[in-house]
């Protein structure tokens, strides 16, 4: 009788070892004439604890973390195959805190399965959703999703069935669905996680937004930096092509949907959609003017889709379980769950998909555990590169949309990345700009000059110098930026420079409060 | 007078017809859906900011100068992006917008050289207008990277690149993308470090840039800036007039200071360009004021004498009475003239009456013989009109392009923009060439089939083509039944229909693989709209006529006539081909293309012009010179034409006009025919007269007198003063009074007045009366000929005399590149020769190796007729066989070679086809020799008059 062990091949795991332990057990096991069967997961989203072993026992699945090489030996000592006691033993991973806290539905299967096993996809309740969507009328398919309140996950929040219905009702002989898989966002890595831990479920996602607009063509974007991804992307599009899961007659219904991985240009602005279009065609990665909305001429001026990876995964789910389901979990207008990646000075980095409407100090201190160094968390930065600095007085503030946007910061694509108090704010506001200045495409003014003199700008401040003059230029700059740019990479620099400015001024010289509104 | 600077909407029109009605800043608008929120407050005389817009391209929507805020609208939309839609409520100023605006404005000065007072374009510059607008006080920053030092690039003679003044609003790489069709410039680098970028970062002479300067145009700042106006200063005031280069007559603003010409700028009312320009026309216009205009009337004896200036009236008595003495002593038909299609229709059509009603005879022929007279024939035999069928703008309509024997993107360029705008909207292409002309494949373009043909089997390529739709039951039969001769039909359909014809026979004569053929001939007949154009590789042939008819065959037979988007389509070479033919330049023919013969005619034209006239028709330019040569024709008045330089087989013209015993040469240059004058009378270019064009799409456009002639008086007015001389009474005191006359004495003129043209902009005949307003698309309900059906006549195929052989096994074919105009009088004077110095021979790969030759090479030309020499160019543009040369140089001698075959039914030379033997020499051929010393001598003989001065 073999064992079944889990060694992630989740690109963070590997590259914390994942790899040579999984050799080392191997080879350990053969040596010791142990029969092995072993599965590379994704992984279970505990990063600190990465590599992650998991061993089958018949409690359940028992984990072993952080593994190394050196521990392998131990871990067969202490029978680790069998859930043997051990140093590093962590008992059932469902059970564990980090774990059981969440609400699991998009990533229901990342770190359970075998990511491009059709068989453990299907059996783990894989591809019931385009099952349903099969029997029903586009309407009906975008009717579910626009009821299960599901919201783009990318930055703009914006709702995915209203998103669909436009493209739906623009007649064309050719329109695409796109998967945004640039994930530029520094800390993020959630469409990472579904795309090496489960890439069926982005792949069913996609034929159902196929299926629910009338695209017969699909692209799936992806960061270049994600080779892992690619691989396994790949693999599962191979996959799903030879069970007629795509292609020309989806399980025998005479829709057809093809789907195929396009690598990105390297650029963060090559996310924005409309970018990623030009990008997608071809050219420089510009922003385009909008309207046109790409939901009417988009891709090649033809009506597309363009969803986020966590977006267009979480659609099977909805489509299997029905648009209530997911309405059920959040709260208000941010319905159903996010995953929020913790990163930066934090104890416990790492995914965690939960209901909107759990505040960001729980996120901080019950997931994560508070900062990695001891010290105090000063700032957080929610929703990637472009969020606002919140300081500790906000962090009672309720993970949910409308919440973050009355003291205006964002969720964006669910990126928290933690400060301690030795932290320079004034410092992290002229790296918004220097972000800005090195990402802008360089197609409108205020970004394209703006973000230059604003790092220039900060510089002065930095040095002290004439702050009379550079807070309200720096203020008026903002102003610029906020409502002049083309797209929200400078339309939403001001986000953590003015939060910055306004949260911290005793960072950037200035201590005399009245000075700073 | 003023400036006259059209409007800038900011973005295009909307070509839709719904409207939509929108408040902006309170007042009621409405407009057609898909107009820009911007173009629809400038139409109520609300001025947007705005930097990155122009009415000539698409909006970009990146400057965000232009911002507004809508009622119930989110953010600042860009009033150039955002359509106006039905109800909107726009803000166009506030204090918001106002905060937004004077943000933008003060970055961009950040990066900007304070100079204002000293730059170019101080008084014509939006940015300085923009900041004046936004009411921009003070810049902040101090600016530490900046664009300030970039280095400038003049490369290219005519404007300069000073990319340290860029804004980086991408109208120039725009306009060379929709304007122009080139995509010479893009913008390299991202954020800051973005800058505009010819080729791959190379100076502008070395990108793909073909100079045609709508980047220039399109700037909004002095970066991209005429070298002119950098060395005069701003113009002050402009008059419209008309390009005197090609047959797509460009309208013009020719911006002045003074009796000075600073730039010319394509009008953007113009009807033909829309605003749009080639090389020639926007720049090289420097020779009207070349060093070698001659602006003195000259005589002399012989022409081994040396000239002597003498006063206008001296040169004009004495040339009228060796005309007269010339009539005495050999005949009344022993002088004649010939015309230009370079001249305006008013100088024609006095010197056509001069020469019928003064001379006494209808010597008169023109030019055109040489180009495009057998379009006149061809299409007047079947279509009962010598000219194309539709407006330029026609060609937006086309699903289908089928170019025959034509360059455009060199010899028509603004077309050839506005055909490449089509081909990337999805037209599908088919070119008939020998060569691989540019449109083959371009920036965006692609021809979806290259018919290489071999040359002088257009009339087998044609016929194949028919076949195929006549066979494969391609027909459309309703349009052949209502519209066309149908016992015609019948006949040709037979006639077609023999396997001779089908593309498998045809292949063995025409090298083009049958299935290929089949394909196009498909792709044609299928066409919603496919549209014909064609040059003088059609005409230019011994069966030139025959295969204008085949054409003609061809779009009657799909029923491709008669709306927008189809038609016949001749690309006619000069700017006033079209015009001088309608004015009667021909021998046989009254303005109208009316017999001479024709009694009622002929009666028409006695009574008006109080004079006996001849009814025989006169000697075509080839029987002048064959007259002169047994002393039957001895005396030539030759206006604006340069015959000893453009016609075939030049040995003989030179013979003829040695023989000649008095040659009135009246142009603006000691061209190489008045080296052989005797008289000289000086003339004046396009921009000292006043007259009308007639471009290739049948449009009369204006050409004003925008400085005084350099020798005094217009061109007609010599002409009129010569006739009175001759005893012809003359007494125009303006050329509308000549146009008066021509409409009161042509039908399709008949509506045509300088009142009506200076109204519209631009006249298209026919123009039946008073009310009409011209003809953009002719043959709409019934064909032009008396019974209003279209003919269909047969086009059986005989190859030319001028075959290959062991002797000559090459075939030479000419054409015309981009920068130099026909002879090159003018653009030879002018830096557009920094392109084109020199006239090459092109020649295969295979055929260079055979010779053992290498590209710059020395190599003889050698045909039945002559020999010359030419430095070769190896490419693969020519297939095996064929070699290809412009004819821009005299000292090239490409018409040594030509011979003096010529098209059955009206003597244009088959300047496409000689046979030639090519071999690697080391020194020019002996008539190369020989016309240089003729030519020096003749320069010594014009220095010595300029001594006596
Ligand atoms: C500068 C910039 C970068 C972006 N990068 C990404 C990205 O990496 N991934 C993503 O899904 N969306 C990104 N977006 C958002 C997209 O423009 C777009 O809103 C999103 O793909 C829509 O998908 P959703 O509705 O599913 O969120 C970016 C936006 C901006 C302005
Ligand atoms: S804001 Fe920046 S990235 Fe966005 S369009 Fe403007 S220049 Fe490009
Ligand atoms: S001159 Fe014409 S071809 Fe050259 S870069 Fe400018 S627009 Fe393009
Ligand atoms: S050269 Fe002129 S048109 Fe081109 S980007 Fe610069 S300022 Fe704009
Ligand atoms: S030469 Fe022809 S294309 Fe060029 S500007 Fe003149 S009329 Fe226009
Ligand atoms: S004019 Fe509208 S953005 Fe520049």
């Amino acid at each position: 009788m073999s064992v079944t062990v889990y060694v992630p091949n989740d690109s963070s795991a590997v590259s914390l070892g994942a790899d040579r332990v999984a050799i080392a057990i191997m080879a350990e096991a053969k040596k010791r004439g142990i029969e092995i069967d072993l599965i590379r997961n994704g992984s279970r989203g505990l990063y600190w604890l990465e590599p992650l072993v998991e061993v089958a026992t018949s409690a359940g699945r028992t984990a072993y973390a952080p593994v190394q090489v050196s521990d392998v030996v131990g871990l067969f000592d202490a029978n680790f195959i069998e859930g043997g006691h051990h140093a590093l033993c962590l008992g059932l991973t469902e059970e564990l805190d980090y774990f059981k806290k969440q609400q699991r539905l998009t990533f229901a299967r990342v770190g359970k399965t075998d990511p491009l096993s059709l068989d453990d996809y299907i059996q783990q309740d894989g591809y019931r959703g385009l099952s349903n969507a099969l029997s029903l009328a586009p309407a009906d398919i975008v009717k579910r999703v626009t009821d299960s309140g599901l919201r783009g996950r990318g930055g703009a929040a914006f709702p995915t069935g209203i998103k669909w219905n436009t493209v739906l009702n623009t007649p064309s002989a050719q329109k695409y669905i796109i998967c945004n898989a640039d994930e530029g966002d520094s800390g993020t890595f959630s469409d990472r996680m579904i795309m090496e831990g489960d890439p069926f479920v982005l792949i069913e996602g996609m034929t159902i937004a196929g299926l629910a607009v009338g695209a017969t063509q699909g692209y799936i974007y992806l960061r270049v930096e994600y080779p892992h991804a690619h691989i396994a992307l790949n693999s599962a599009i191979a996959t799903a092509y030879q069970a007629d899961y795509l292609g020309d007659n989806i399980q025998g219904s005479g829709k057809k949907f093809d789907l195929e991985v396009r690598l990105g240009a390297g650029a963060y602005v090559c996310g924005e959609e409309t970018s990623l279009m030009e990008s997608l065609e071809g050219k420089r990665g510009l922003v385009r003017f909008k309207p046109p909305l790409p939901a009417i001429s988009g891709l090649f001026g033809q009506p597309t889709v363009v969803n986020n990876v966590i977006s267009l995964a979480s659609v099977p789910i909805i489509m299997d379980k029905g648009g209530e389901y997911y309405r059920d979990f959040g709260l208000g207008r941010s319905r159903g769950t996010l995953p929020m990646q913790l990163a930066g000075n934090i104890k416990h980095p790492g995914l965690v998909e939960v209901a909107f409407g759990m505040t960001l100090r729980e996120l901080l201190y019950d997931f994560g555990g508070g900062s990695a160094s001891g010290r105090p968390i000063r700032a957080v930065q929610v929703g990637g590169p472009l969020g606002a600095y919140l300081p500790e007085s906000q962090f009672d503030t309720a993970l949910d949309y409308e919440a973050f946007a009355a003291i205006w910061t964002v969720l964006g694509h669910g990126g928290v990345v933690a400060f301690d108090d030795t932290v320079n704010m004034a410092e992290m506001a002229r790296y918004s700009m220097e972000f800005c200045a090195i990402e802008s495409c360089g197609k409108c003014t205020p970004c394209r000059i703006g973000s230059t003199r604003g790092m220039e700008v900060m510089d002065e401040i930095l040095n002290g110098q004439d702050l009379a003059k550079n807070i309200p230029l720096l203020r008026d700059l903002c102003n610029t930026l906020l409502n002049g740019s083309l797209c929200a990479l400078g339309g939403m620099t001001p986000y953590p420079v003015l939060s910055a400015l306004n949260h911290f001024p005793e960072d950037f010289g200035i201590h005399d409060t009245a000075n700073v509104a | 007078m003023s400036m006259n600077k059209p409007q800038d909407f900011g973005t295009p029109a909307s070509e839709a017809s719904q409207l939509v009605t929108l408040e902006i800043d309170g007042f009621k608008v409405t407009v057609p859906a898909g107009t820009s929120i911007m173009r629809a407050a400038a139409s109520i005389g609300i001025d947007i900011p705005k930097l990155c817009a122009t009415d000539s391209i698409e909006p970009f929507g990146s400057c965000r100068l232009c911002v507004v805020q809508i009622e119930g609208g989110r953010g600042m939309p860009a009033s150039c992006t955002t359509p106006a839609a039905e109800g909107l409520k726009v803000v166009t100023q506030n204090q918001k917008l106002a905060d937004v605006r004077r943000g933008v404005m003060e970055l961009y000065i950040s990066d900007h050289p304070l100079d204002c007072l000293t730059c170019s374009a101080n008084g014509d510059c939006e940015l300085q207008d923009m900041a004046g607008a936004v009411g921009l006080r003070e810049v902040r920053y101090n600016p530490v990277e900046t664009h300030l030092h970039a280095a400038k690039d003049e490369s290219n003679p005519y404007f300069s690149f000073d990319p340290s003044k860029c804004i980086v609003c991408s109208r120039c790489v725009r306009a060379c993308e929709e304007t122009q069709g080139t995509f010479a410039l893009t913008i390299d680098g991202r954020g800051f470090d973005s800058k505009v970028s010819p080729g791959q970062n190379q100076p502008f002479m070395d990108s793909e840039c073909v100079s045609c300067g709508a980047c220039v145009q399109a700037c909004p700042t002095a970066t991209l800036m005429e070298k002119s106006v950098i060395d005069h200063g701003q113009p002050e005031h402009s008059i419209v007039t008309t390009c005197a280069y090609c047959g797509v007559g460009c309208s013009f603003r020719a911006e002045m200071k003074g009796e000075q010409v600073i730039r010319m700028v394509p009008n953007k009312d113009g009807h033909a360009n829309h605003g749009h320009s080639c090389v020639k026309g926007r720049f090289a216009f420097g020779y009207a004021t070349h060093k070698d205009r001659i602006t003195k009337p000259m005589i002399r004896a012989s022409i081994k004498d040396a000239w002597q200036e003498v006063s206008w009236e001296e040169a004009i008595n004495h040339a009228a009475s060796e005309l007269k003495r010339i009539q005495t002593k050999y005949g009344k038909d022993a002088i004649g003239g010939i015309t230009s299609s370079r001249c305006t229709n008013e100088e024609v059509f006095i010197m056509q009456k001069l020469i019928r009603a003064g001379f006494g005879n209808n010597n008169v022929d023109t030019c055109a013989r040489v180009c495009h007279s057998p379009t006149g024939y061809g299409l007047k035999q079947t279509f009962g009109e010598s000219s194309g069928t539709q407006n330029f703008d026609s060609v937006m309509h086309a699903d289908v392009i089928l170019i025959i024997g034509a360059n455009p993107t060199d010899g028509h360029p603004v077309f050839a923009s506005q055909m490449k705008k089509r081909l990337r909207q999805g037209a599908k292409l088919i070119i008939v060439d020998p060569r691989q002309i540019d449109l083959v494949k371009s920036a965006h373009i692609q021809a979806d089939y290259h018919l290489k043909l071999r040359p002088s089997t257009n009339v087998a390529l044609i016929n194949a083509l028919a076949h195929v739709i006549v066979t494969e039951n391609l027909l459309d039969d309703a349009f052949v039944n209502e519209r066309c001769d149908v016992a015609s039909f019948q006949k040709w359909k037979t006639f077609i229909a023999q396997d001779i014809h089908s593309p498998e026979a045809s292949e063995a004569i025409t090298g083009v693989p049958a299935a290929e053929l089949r394909a196009a001939a498909l792709l044609y007949a299928t066409a919603n709209n496919a549209a014909i154009y064609y040059g003088l590789g059609v005409t230019e042939h011994s069966q030139g006529s025959t295969m204008v008819i085949g054409i003609a065959n061809l779009a009657m037979a799909t029923g491709n006539l008669g709306r927008d988007g189809v038609g016949v389509n001749p690309l006619r070479g000069q700017n006033n081909v079209q015009g001088s033919c309608d004015m009667g330049s021909f021998p046989h023919e009254f303005p109208g293309y009316r017999h001479v013969s024709d009694p009622s005619t002929h009666q028409l034209f006695e009574h008006a012009w109080k004079t006996e006239l001849s009814a025989e028709p006169g000697l075509r330019i080839p029987n002048m010179f064959d007259a002169a040569m047994d002393s039957s024709f001895m005396g030539l008045y030759c206006e604006g034409e340069d015959i000893a330089q453009s016609d075939p087989d030049i040995q003989h013209v030179h013979a003829a006009l040695r023989k000649m015993e008095c040659v009135i040469v009246q142009d603006i240059f000691l061209n190489e025919t008045a080296k052989f004058a005797h008289v000289f009378l000086p003339g004046a270019s396009f921009l000292e007269k006043n007259g009308t064009f007639t471009n290739a799409e049948r449009r009369i456009s204006p050409v004003r007198k925008v400085m005084s002639p350099l020798a005094g008086y217009q061109d007609w007015e010599v002409t009129q003063m010569l006739s009175n001389a001759m005893g012809y009474p003359m007494n125009y005191s303006h050329p509308s009074e000549i146009m008066a006359e021509i409409a009161s004495l042509t039908p399709a003129f008949a509506g045509v007045s300088y009142e009506k043209i200076d109204e519209l902009g631009s006249v298209q005949w026919p123009c039946y009366d008073e009310e009409s307003t011209g003809t953009p698309i002719m043959h709409e309900q019934a064909f032009m000929r008396d019974n209003g059906k279209g003919l269909f006549m047969l086009t059986e195929f005989v190859a030319t005399t001028e075959k290959v052989n062991g002797k000559f096994p090459l075939i030479l074919t000419t054409g015309r590149i981009l920068s130099q105009y026909n002879v090159g009088a003018q653009t030879r004077r002018t830096e557009n020769n920094v392109w084109h110095a020199e006239d090459r021979l092109e020649i295969h790969p295979h055929d260079a190796e055979d010779r053992g030759l290498k590209t710059d090479d020395w190599v003889g030309i050698k045909s039945r007729a002559g020999e010359t020499v030419l430095r070769a160019l190896i490419s693969e543009r020519v297939q095996p066989g064929v070699v290809y040369t412009t004819f821009h140089f005299p000292e090239s001698g490409a018409n040594v070679i030509t011979t003096d075959n010529s098209d059955w039914a009206t003597n244009c030379p088959e300047y496409k086809v000689t046979a030639v033997q090519v071999m690697k020499v080391s020194q020019p051929s002996e008539w190369q020799n020989n016309y240089q010393a003729f030519s020096e001598d003749q320069l010594e003989l014009l220095a010595q008059s300029a001594g006596n001065d």
